[in-house]
């Protein structure tokens, strides 16, 4: 079991109706970590659409998670 | 420089810091906020940004451009918060010695900023409903 912090942007924000939150987690990957919280709290978006970032850089779906890592799920992005 | 603002873009102060004596050209690109998208009316946008990580990826694109491009200055700023239709959105500028190499460093900025910086928009519709560009889950042609 590790805590993480997870910050929450845009849809995903909305749809878990928190901007942070700190998670104790079973969960080993960015991927891992997405589909607990998707089932958890009814995400609309697949997993293959959103991006991770760990401490603020992006990381693969599939990198390792740790202990007091902060982490962003970045939903397709749409600026300009 | 690549920035995420939460207050009113000011291209006239903005405008200075592209200058350099070898620049014989300038482009700027600046996005507003249109009435409408894929066919329906639009009443205000909001802008939301997981700002650190975009300000990264902002300056490694601003970086790629004076790489791939004879440019002396490229600087782009994005607005967040709630815009009103008419509101300039995001500001692009590029001083070069010629304007070749501005133009397409402009384009080359605007476009992978649009592409790759964590800027998300939700649009609020005439109708009421409101909704996420580019996040919606079933085909538009279903709405």
């Amino acid at each position: 079991m590790k805590t993480l912090r997870i910050q929450y942007f845009a849809l995903l924000r909305e749809q878990r109706g928190l901007t942070q939150e700190q998670l104790a987690t079973e969960a080993a990957t960015p991927r891992a970590l997405y589909e607990e919280l998707r089932a958890q709290h009814g995400f609309t978006l697949p997993a293959d659409r959103v991006r991770a970032a760990i401490n603020g850089e992006f990381s693969s779906a599939d990198a390792p998670l740790r202990e007091g890592d902060e982490v962003v799920f970045i939903p397709p992005v749409a600026g300009g | 420089m690549f920035r995420i603002a939460n207050t009113p873009l000011s291209p006239a102060e903005l405008k200075p810091l592209l200058s350099d004596a070898h620049a014989g050209a300038c482009v700027e690109f600046e996005g507003w906020v249109r009435n409408h998208n894929e066919g329906r009316p639009v009443l205000a946008l909001d802008y939301e940004a997981f700002a650190p990580l975009a300000e990264k990826e902002g300056e490694r694109i601003l970086a790629e451009a004076k790489a791939k491009f004879e440019i002396r200055e490229a600087v782009c700023v994005h607005r967040v918060g709630a815009l009103a239709i008419g509101d300039l959105a995001v500001w692009v500028g590029v001083s070069a010695a010629h304007r070749g190499a501005a133009f397409d460093a402009c384009r080359y900025i605007i476009d992978e900023a649009k592409a790759r910086v964590p800027i998300w928009k939700k649009e609020h519709y005439a109708d009421g409903s409101t909704e996420w560009v580019n996040c919606a889950t079933r085909p538009s042609a279903e709405s």
